[in-house]
This record gives C-alpha cells, sequence and structure tokens, in this order.
C-alpha cells in the first residue's frame, strides 16, 4: 500500500455532508427546445466551471426525473440553473424543489414566459455569473478518501485494453478500496460471460445471485436488440466476441469482494466495490440500454462517482459535464498517436517498460491530484459531452445492498 | 515514448497457463519464424498488435480459452500460429458486428 504517500485531499463541503471536488454550475435544460438557449448560455462562460446538461425528451420518464436531481446535487455542483421551454412534461419544479432543499441556489428560466432566447439567454447569464462569483468565493475543506467516489468505463477496446489499461484499473481500485472508497465499475453488457466469477466475489450468496440475474437481463436485451456491446472497431483491435470483451474490461474490476448492486442513481452509502447494472428493467424498450459510453459515464456520475477512469485502446477522446474523466489508455501505438488525450500510459506494460502495479499506483496518485483541482486531459481540451435518454427501471432488491441490510 | 521491446522478451504472450491462444505483443509479418511451445513456427499471415494466434491445433467446435476462459467456438480446423478472429471464431452469446465487408457482416452465433 502505497496511500501514505498520496498527498492529503480537499474538497467542496455540501449541506448534505458530502464533498465535491469540482463547484460546478449546471445549466440543465428539460427538454431538446431548450437546448439551445442553455447552450449560449454555458458558451458565456468559456473555461470556466459552467457545464451544460439536460434531458431532450418531452414526454415524462421517472428515470430522467431522478437522473437529474442526482446530477443537479451531485457533489462536484455548487449551483443549478433550469431551462425550460414552458409546456414539457419534465417536472422542472420538482427539479428545482430538489435543488433548493439541499441548500444549492438555483433559478428555473422559462422561455415561453421569459420574451424568448435573447431575454432568456440575457436573464441566464446574469444568473450563472451571480452563481460563479457567490461559488468562487468557496474555500475547499480536508477531504478523507473513504469520501470519494471513483468509477471506471472502458471505451474503444481493444485486444490491449485486457492486459494493460484495464488491470491496471484494477490495481489503483484495489488500493482505492483498501483506503475506504467506493469504487464503481459498470456494463453488465459487457460482463457477459464473466457472471458466475463475478457470484464468487459477492459479499453474500443473494448478492451472488442477483449479479447472474442482472448479467442474465443483459444478456437477453442485447440478444433482443440484435447487438452485443461491440462496436467494428473492437473487432479491428484484435478482439474477437462479446465475452472476449467482457473478460478484459472485467479486469477493470480488480480483486476485491463485490459489495453490492447499484442502479443508475443509486449513492453507495460506505466505501468498497460496486456494480453499476445500467441495463433496463422490465420488457425490452426505449433502444439500447447505452446507446454510447458517455450515458454509462452520466450513469456512474449520478452514483455520485467524483471522477471517472475510462480506459481505451483505440482512443476515445470523450470527457464529460460534471466529474472530470482521466484516460488510461492501453495501447501503446495508440498512445503515441492521441497522447494529448491521454493521462496515462499504461501501453508502457506491453512494451516492457513498468509494471502493472506501478501503472495502478500512478493512477492512484493521479486520481488525488485531480481530486485537489488538477485539470485531467479531456477536462484541460474541454471536453463536456453528455447523454441522457429513456429508460425504465424497478428499485433495486434488498439483495443489493447486504451492507445496508446489515 | 515506449522502447523497443527486448529481442529476448517473448513476441507472444501467454495470459493464462491453460490458453490455447496467444496474443502478438507486437506487429507480426507474414513469414516470421516464431517458437511456440518449444515448436518452431512460422506465420502464414500478417499478425497486428493484440491479435490472437492458435498455440496449438484447434478442430472446428473447440472452445478457445483466454485469460483461462472460454471466450467463443472455432468454426473451421486452425493451425497452430495461425490467425484466430471473426472468420474462424464466433460467440457463444451474440453475434459480432463489423464493418469489414457488407456481405458478411453479420456474423452468424453458434446459438
Amino acid at each position: 500500500m502505497s496511500n501514505a504517500s498520496l498527498p492529503a485531499l480537499s474538497g467542496y463541503l455540501r449541506a448534505d455532508g458530502r464533498k465535491g471536488i469540482r463547484n460546478v454550475v449546471v445549466v440543465a435544460y428539460t427538454v431538446e427546445c431548450a437546448h439551445h438557449v442553455a447552450r449560449l448560455i454555458v458558451n458565456a462562460f468559456h473555461g470556466q466551471e459552467v457545464h451544460l446538461i439536460g434531458f431532450p425528451g418531452c414526454y415524462p420518464n421517472d428515470y430522467a426525473d431522478r437522473m437529474m436531481k442526482r446530477l443537479a446535487t451531485h457533489p462536484n455542483v455548487g449551483a443549478a440553473l433550469i431551462v425550460s421551454l414552458g409546456c414539457e412534461s419534465f417536472n422542472r419544479r420538482g427539479l428545482e424543489e430538489e435543488v433548493a432543499a439541499s441548500g444549492r441556489p438555483v433559478h428555473t428560466i422559462t422561455i415561453q414566459q421569459n420574451s424568448g432566447t435573447r431575454t432568456s439567454v440575457a436573464d441566464g447569464v446574469e444568473w450563472v455569473r451571480w452563481a460563479r462569483e457567490a461559488l468562487d468565493t468557496q474555500q475547499r475543506v480536508p477531504m478523507r478518501l473513504d469520501e470519494l467516489v471513483v468509477a471506471t468505463i472502458c471505451g474503444g477496446s481493444d485486444s490491449t485494453s485486457g492486459i494493460t489499461a484495464n488491470p491496471a484499473v484494477g490495481v489503483a481500485f484495489d488500493q482505492l478500496v483498501a483506503a475506504g472508497a467506493a469504487c464503481i465499475f459498470e456494463e453488465t453488457g459487457e460482463l457477459v460471460g464473466c457472471e458466475f466469477h463475478m457470484k464468487r466475489r459477492a459479499a453474500t450468496p443473494e448478492l451472488g445471485e442477483a449479479i447472474v440475474a442482472c448479467v442474465n437481463k443483459a444478456a437477453h436485451y442485447y440478444t433482443v436488440l440484435g447487438h452485443g456491446s461491440f462496436a467494428p472497431g473492437n473487432a479491428d483491435g484484435g478482439l474477437t466476441t462479446q465475452e472476449e470483451k467482457s473478460l478484459g474490461a472485467y479486469a477493470k474490476s480488480g480483486a476485491s469482494p463485490i459489495s453490492g448492486i447499484l442502479k443508475p442513481g443509486d449513492q453507495p452509502d460506505t466505501g468498497g466495490l460496486y456494480l453499476l447494472d445500467v441495463v433496463p428493467d422490465g420488457e425490452v424498450r426505449f433502444g439500447f440500454p447505452n446507446i454510447s459510453d458517455n450515458a454509462e459515464i452520466v450513469e456512474l456520475i449520478a452514483c455520485g462517482a467524483h471522477v471517472t477512469l475510462f480506459t481505451t485502446g483505440r482512443g476515445s477522446v470523450v470527457g464529460s459535464a460534471i466529474s472530470p474523466v482521466i484516460k488510461v489508455c492501453a495501447n501503446p501505438a495508440t498512445y503515441e498517436r492521441l497522447a494529448e488525450d491521454m493521462d496515462v500510459n499504461a501501453g508502457r506494460i506491453l512494451s516492457g517498460d513498468a509494471t502493472l502495479e506501478q501503472v495502478g499506483a500512478e493512477i492512484v496518485q493521479l486520481v488525488a491530484q485531480v481530486a485537489n483541482g488538477a485539470q485531467s486531459c479531456s477536462e484541460a481540451l474541454g471536453h463536456q459531452e453528455f447523454i441522457l435518454t429513456y429508460k425504465q427501471f424497478e428499485a433495486s432488491g434488498p439483495g443489493c445492498f447486504p451492507l445496508k441490510a446489515a | 515514448m515506449s522502447t523497443p521491446i527486448p529481442p529476448s522478451a517473448p513476441r507472444l504472450l501467454l495470459m493464462a497457463p491453460e490458453d490455447n491462444c496467444l496474443i502478438a505483443r507486437v506487429p507480426l509479418v507474414a513469414g516470421e519464424a516464431l517458437e511456440i511451445d518449444g515448436a518452431a513456427a512460422v506465420l502464414a499471415e500478417d499478425i497486428p498488435l493484440g491479435y490472437k494466434v492458435a498455440r496449438r491445433a484447434l478442430k472446428a467446435g473447440d472452445k478457445v480459452l483466454r485469460y483461462g476462459a472460454i471466450i467463443g467456438t472455432v468454426t473451421a480446423d486452425v493451425a497452430p500460429g495461425a490467425m484466430l478472429h471473426t472468420h474462424n471464431l464466433v460467440s457463444d452469446y451474440i453475434p459480432t458486428y463489423t464493418l469489414a465487408s457488407d456481405a458478411h457482416s453479420f456474423i452468424g452465433s453458434t446459438h
């Protein structure tokens, strides 16, 4: 364990006792019709911590409602501006009340009642400027490692992902979990074939059964839709089958016991290793469980993730609104092509220039530095991708949270 | 930048002792002589970085193991040192979609 050498952490204290590593003003549109106005407001704050989030749909959806509430009250968020057209189904009042109850400044602009685009943009800019000035006076306070939530995802995987970047993140996860942090891995569709191995790592037999059931749900969902979680670039990178990709992806989880299953928006209330179940419940509807990587990143953030470790072999360049994304590049050739987008060159493991343990320790150090305010590559490049689509979930069963039940 | 792999280092990686495939640690070229489990083999085709080759002779219907776990089933006989990829290896769960060929863009599963 090398955590003794980690720098002391600090963060922004929120009214619910959680701490954030960023102090973002989110501008949240509540239907696509308000997206442009919200974007113009955000564009006035280039280079500042003002991020665009939103839900495009006009039909109501409990999942989207819950996600927006979790995101707008995420510990990395200090204030929220809601931008509504006015006639959409989204419950903007419910969102405003949730943010206000969390102790954060919040304001709603309804375009139809505010003289249209120009006035709404001007009013929004004025409010965000006020909120930004208020947040900029807030001081950081000491933060412990066991107050940190770290997520991992892989995207643009290739055959090297499972040899270098993913097991290196697994080493980092083991160190972070041992230090008390909550760590979340995800995408049961990319764990098809690993279910019985995960079952053996579950904290209780009931959780083990729940893990097998949720991977079966994912296999069924993807089979009905006719595609696995497998893109042509995966095959170009030497991966042949879903289960081969799965086994490589699974290495990100490390070797800690699995403490529970989360659904999007569930927040772990103790440290440990958690599996995020991103595949909807019930009959197959609304299309693919996650249309691209950023939909999963947003779900990890809705579970409280302060920072996301993104492993890639082919070379994804995305970041995210709200929480920084750290890129761990698996393939040494990809790293040379895309160095400006990559935080960690795990390809050094393949070329014999570093060990898994060395890269894992480097990732833990980087998590601490980014938590303390250092910008990740995608963050410095201005990446703030965000996707939220329709889904449906049932509440998690008691077997999914054995620690809470105990 | 990364330094070249020392000549003494293995050019093919074995991920788990029970595996019957090996992973190219560097791009390999057709005609290259390699040693696989003590036996000499000459590559019949280029093997890009990260791609799989058969560690031993495989017959259609055999399971392929990587990381000590099954990653699919071979659809044709495969010689040691030959590439294992979408042309001769399929998922036991979900078909693999590729852009490589419109005519064969949807590679069927064994199920």
